[in-house]
């Protein structure tokens, strides 16, 4: 009985509650009793919690700005300055809304104001509000940065409690995008602050500190680095990481640990071969594609471990082997599931939701893994519905499955066999091509350079890409900016030429321009300088094509192959452009071009005296079609070249100690002597 | 060369995996043969200077196997059980090393069995209990509550039983009484306790024979201790040092007490008045619930020291000894334990620690050497020569009951031995360090005790033993029951690991 008269004006006020307007809290803010507003901020505090209709009330009434004049003023209680910050933080817990709304009302300063008072509750108090707002994807993290002071006085913030390190930790790893924020921060010491607390006993505070190392340390070799050579209480940061590793630590710990150790791990912080790498990393993040992990962690663990053996063979060999990780991967096509569909809509929402993200990391993690070892792309190639699958995501609606998709089939055209069977069977060329329509750049570089595998002679669909109007597309890439492209391009047609038949050749010079040939030939990338040479090279082979091209553009192309020998370039270059000039003198008609040009010949002669013993034997392949004997007009030739004293260079090079430039020396010699 | 599995009577000259109930993972073709000659796709192949681990997990029933410490994942699933390691070779001249846990592995099998572990510990944790609000609440407090009344903390019970709005089933004089006989037993003073149960329960020892002969052998073993209020009076003693329970908290504190229990009992005994009555309720509580750090870790590193490719087998059998112990003990310590000043009393709670064999015989070597610090000469029923008559004359009436018991009833195996025991401390000059001289032990007074108490209890047609009792009897007894069937989950489930 006694207990039923204490709650009666409790009930009491819980229907008070309930018929009172939310204009009333608002006004109890002006009240001019300081008491009777502490009273009301408190009211107001159990009044939203967990209520989003009443905190978006409130926010329209204009309680916001009031709150924060109150949390503000110099003249309130602590007691009253931290309620407010508590009813602050509340509404930011609302919808995307609210946090707009109090960001509208510079929130975000006055709260960074208050973190500079003495009183500890109430830091603790605005920063719980700060974090609830940095963590909104509406917020932009941009803000944490525009004043310098900010950050140091976080870092200051971080000795003062628990909760000081959790909400600070959960602020940084949510407020650092990309590496200018990871220098900031690095260089405000964040891992000297920060690495004690993964040795926290609060579990939030370990986790949001090793989040933070996590994302500080990702693709960041500087803070990679520097993590390796840190210990907290005698024990070395990778040694933390991996006890983090374990399997009965919870899933989201071992997911971010594993992160941090890729990232240090690919920084070259950890060798690859580090047993905490191969034994412990890897596995961990093959665990978590199982089926058993839910579709987020299974996504970042096949987007990490992709991240981790994309360019250690070693690594990619046994991650193949792994858990049967390749078959593994072949379940994240099949959601939304047929099952789903019918059976649960909620279901059905998630699994739509998350189906492009497993789509993705399937694709870059296949990717990885057949980078380098022809076994393993079989194996992946031999997975159910494998190149359908590689099909159907070149032309999928999102661009982050179709760039994956991109990514998957180049690696996987590195392979001969499969250029010849699987490659051919699907068709694959003609989603690519379909891709490389209007595509950003970024999906350009990878399916361009796809096409180029795509482009070898000995693949067979070297001859629809052609009749796709692919010689078209190349041709502009090589006039992009981006020199990525530009390689591909002209790399895709070197490749196009080898061996083709006259039609191509000339499609390819046509579509090309002598002026953008030229300009190729300028490139200020080596590459690109070397891919144009060998598309020349490819270009001039077989009698009948040289005589051709060069009766057409011999002018320009003696011109620019001047133009590179009496350049800086290095060897391969000048080895390239002389075996161009050899391919030019095997010519029938061509020939007449070289002899005529005394230029030339000078730089030839000039050539086969080289210290380099390539570019001597590229300048003899030269001299030998020249006075080649059985062919017209040899004799001229011959005597023309011993006029300008190349027999002598010979009989000096009969004698060299290099056997090829030897045997060669003496076979032309012998030319003159038939 | 095949690594695998093989059930018994298996064909021996015929590679793992290619007969019924054998299974393998042949290292040329790398392919995994279930019971059958025609192979799966398995993993990579394997040869000279790799490391093939094969792990059976007894849980699920599934095997996997590693190469050189890279788990190759599932192979087989629904194994049979009873499966023996089993490696087939075939090329002359073939070598291979087996590694039974003797060194370590190089596959992480301890990561593998933590995560097990936890999966299990999961399970229990999100088993689903009653759907009704409420039900598993009350429910709870009602097992608390009958533990309470049981053993007689009758303050406790009813401070309890006030804040949980409960009733309590038997009457408060009643369970005073239960306390008031359980508090001589435990002190020594058998003949009063004895009196003392004739007059508040007429008929009770005269309907068990058996338990009054008990009884009256307890009686003789503590005229022998000089502890029986028949002999005590006749001795030098002081009543005083003999009065109490004769051993400090410590010595009596059973192996997986907390040492906050210890604490309490300190507070318990000094305090008076209705406060300390209430802190004792919540204390008690809490001690029921907490167990001991030490016992636990104690049962962690059993776990974890197994290191088998085949662990859960291993565990099982860890884990299947333990629950024995435990249940034996569970009959053996099953006690109460009182503080003479009557008000304030608390459980050694034996009966929750399932504390192995070791343990307890530990718990004995230690009361002993208090028994020896705080009496330094220990004389033969106090050293009065009249208490010794006594003692004799007492000897034979038991000697004649026996007798009787014997005519009346029949032959008791249990009953002979018992006088047999007691009657052996007189052929040693110095019974307490004597092979039967743990029958002086105080500790050896609470079976008695809890036989007694349960006997009242019975005669109210109340439960012989507390539901709580009860409830934790019966899974240690499943967990038993599991490991003989099998079920492999038991090894990583201990009765212990809930009771905190």
């Amino acid at each position: 009985m006694a207990s039923c008269v204490l709650e009666a004006p409790l009930r009491m006020s819980v229907l008070s509650e309930v018929t009172a307007s939310s204009r009333h809290y608002v006004d109890r803010l002006f009240d001019l009793d300081p008491q009777k507003v502490l009273q009301g901020v408190i009211d107001m505090k159990n009044a939203v919690i967990g209520n989003n209709k009443q905190k978006a009330n409130l926010i329209v009434l204009g309680a916001v700005p009031r709150l924060l004049y109150l949390l503000q003023q110099e003249t309130s209680s602590t007691e009253l300055r931290t309620e407010c910050a508590v009813v602050l933080g509340s509404l930011a817990m609302g919808t995307e809304n609210n946090v707009k709304s109090l960001l509208d009302c510079h929130i975000i300063p006055a709260l960074l104001q208050g973190l500079l008072s003495p009183d500890l509750k109430f830091i603790e108090a605005c920063l719980r509000c700060l974090r609830t707002i940095f963590i909104s994807p509406v917020t932009p993290e941009d803000l944490l940065y525009t004043d310098a002071t900010v950050i140091s006085h976080l870092m200051a913030l971080l000795s003062r409690s628990r909760y000081t390190q959790e909400y600070i930790c959960q602020i940084f790893s949510h407020c650092c995008k990309g590496p200018d924020h990871q220098t900031i921060l690095f260089n405000h010491g964040a891992v000297q602050n920060i690495a004690h607390l993964l040795v926290s006993t609060s579990y939030k505070v370990r986790m949001q500190a090793l989040k933070c190392f996590s994302v500080l340390a990702f693709e960041n070799p500087q803070v990679s680095m520097t993590l390796v050579n840190v210990s907290v209480d005698g024990e070395l940061l990778p040694q933390i990481f991996v006890k983090m590793l374990q399997r009965d630590k919870p899933i989201e710990m071992q997911l971010t640990s594993a992160k941090c150790l890729t990232s240090m791990c690919r920084a070259g912080a950890i060798r690859t071969d580090d047993s905490c790498i191969v034994l412990k990393t890897l596995p961990c993040l093959v665990r978590m594609c199982s089926k058993e992990r839910l579709l987020e962690e299974r996504v970042e663990g096949a987007e990490t471990l992709a991240y981790l053996i994309e360019t250690d063979v070693e690594l990619q060999r046994i991650a193949s082997i792994t858990d049967h990780l390749i078959v593994m991967l072949a379940d994240y096509f099949k959601y939304p599931s047929s099952v789903s569909a019918i059976t649960d809509i909620k279901r059905l929402d998630h699994d739509l939701k998350h189906a492009h993200e497993l789509r993705q990391a399937a694709f870059k993690l296949y990717a990885s893994l057949g980078a380098n070892d022809e076994d393993i792309r079989k194996k992946i190639i031999e997975t159910e519905n494998m190149m359908d699958r590689i099909v159907n995501g070149l032309s999928e609606s999102s661009i982050k499955v179709r760039l994956a998709a991109v990514r998957c089939l180049h690696s996987l055209s590195r392979s001969v066999q499969q250029l010849r069977t699987s490659f051919q069977d699907h068709a694959v060329w003609k989603p690519l091509m379909k891709v490389l329509q209007n595509a950003p750049n970024e999906m350009l570089v990878v399916a361009s350079s796809t096409l180029c595998n795509l482009l070898l002679e000995f693949s067979p669909s070297k001859e629809p890409i052609l009749e796709s109007g692919a010689i078209e597309l190349l041709c502009s890439l090589t006039q992009s900016e981006n020199l990525a492209l530009r390689v591909n391009g002209i790399w895709a047609l070197m490749n196009m030429a080898f061996q083709a038949e006259q039609k191509i050749k000339s499609d390819i010079l046509r579509g090309l321009s002598t002026e953008q040939l030229f300009q190729l030939l300028s490139d200020s990338d080596v590459n690109v300088l070397m891919k144009t040479l060998g598309l020349l090279r490819n270009l001039l082979s077989t009698r009948p094509h040289i005589d051709h091209i060069m009766s057409t553009h011999g002018k320009q192309i003696m011109q620019a192959v001047t133009l590179i020998l009496e350049g800086e370039h290095n060897i391969e270059v000048k080895e390239q452009t002389l075996c161009i000039l050899a391919n030019i003198a095997d010519g029938t008609t061509a020939k007449e071009l070289i002899m005529t040009n005394d230029d030339i010949l000078q730089k030839i002669k000039y050539y086969m005296s080289h210290s380099n013993a390539k570019l001597q034997l590229a300048a003899m392949f030269c001299i030998s079609n020249l006075i080649w004997n059985e062919e017209e007009g040899s004799q001229e030739r011959q005597d023309k070249l011993r006029d300008i004293g190349i027999v002598d260079i010979l009989h000096k090079l009969s004698q060299s100690s290099d056997p090829n430039l030897c045997d060669k020396a003496k076979t032309a010699l012998q030319q003159y002597l038939a | 060369m095949g690594i695998g599995l093989s059930a018994q009577g298996v064909n021996m000259n015929r590679l793992p995996g290619w007969d019924k109930h054998s299974y393998g993972y042949h290292g040329d073709d790398g392919h995994s043969f279930c019971s059958s000659g025609t192979g799966q796709p398995y993993g990579p192949t394997f040869t000279t200077g790799d490391v093939i681990g094969c792990c059976v997990n007894l849980i699920n029933n599934t095997c996997f196997y590693t190469k050189n410490g890279h788990s190759l994942g599932i192979a087989f699933t629904d194994l049979p059980p009873n499966l023996y390691p089993t490696v087939g070779l075939q090329t002359p001249g073939e070598v291979v090393d087996a590694n039974f846990g003797q060194h370590p592995f190089v596959f992480d099998i301890e990561d593998y069995m933590r995560e097990w572990r936890t999966k299990i510990q999961a399970q229990i944790d999100r088993f689903p209990i009653g759907d009704r609000e409420g039900e598993w609440q009350t429910m709870i407090q009602k097992m608390v509550s009958s533990y309470l009344v049981h053993h007689g903390y009758c303050a406790t019970a009813e401070a309890f039983a006030r804040s949980t709005d409960q009733t309590v089933l038997e009457e408060l004089a009643s369970i005073k009484n239960r306390q008031r006989i359980q508090k001589l037993v435990l002190a020594g003073r058998m003949g009063e306790a004895i009196e003392t149960t004739q007059q508040l329960y007429p008929s009770l020892l005269e309907r068990n024979p058996n338990l009054l002969f008990a009884l009256k052998v307890r009686q003789f073993i503590e005229m022998v201790n000089g502890t029986d209020s028949e002999v005590r009076c006749l001795g030098g003693h002081s009543p005083k040092s003999q009065d109490s329970y004769p051993v400090s908290p410590r010595s009596f504190s059973s192996p997986s007490m907390s040492p906050s229990h210890g604490m309490n009992i300190h507070n318990l005994a000094t305090g008076k008045g209705s406060s300390t009555h209430f802190s004792g309720f919540e204390s008690s509580c809490s001690n029921g619930v907490i167990s001991n750090k030490a016992h636990q870790s104690y049962c962690h590193s059993k776990h974890t020291t197994t290191s088998l490719n085949v662990p859960e087998l291993n565990n099982i059998n860890v884990s299947r000894s333990q629950q024995v112990n435990s249940y034996s003990s569970n009959d053996v310590d099953m006690e109460t334990d009182h503080y003479s000043n009557g008000v304030a009393e608390t459980s050694s709670n034996g009966f929750l620690n399932g504390s192995s064999k070791h343990d307890h015989e530990m718990e004995e070597c230690d009361t002993e050497m208090e028994v020896d610090s705080s009496q330094l000469r220990r004389q033969l029923c106090g050293g009065s020569q009249a208490a010794i008559e006594r003692m004799i004359h007492f000897g034979r009436e038991l000697q004649a009951m026996s007798e009787q018991l014997r005519r009346e009833c029949g032959k008791n195996t249990a009953n002979k031995k018992m006088l047999k025991d007691a009657f052996s401390l007189l052929a040693y000059s110095d019974p307490w360090s004597s092979p039967v001289g743990n029958q002086l032990d105080p500790i050896q007074r609470e079976p008695v005790c809890s036989v007694l108490n349960s006997a009242i209890l019975e005669t109210h047609n109340l439960p012989k033993q507390p539901p709580l009792a009860l409830a934790m009897g019966q899974a240690s007894q499943c967990l038993g029951l599991m490991a003989r069937s099998g079920i492999g989950s038991c090894a990583f489930a201990t009765v212990e690991d809930y009771l905190h």
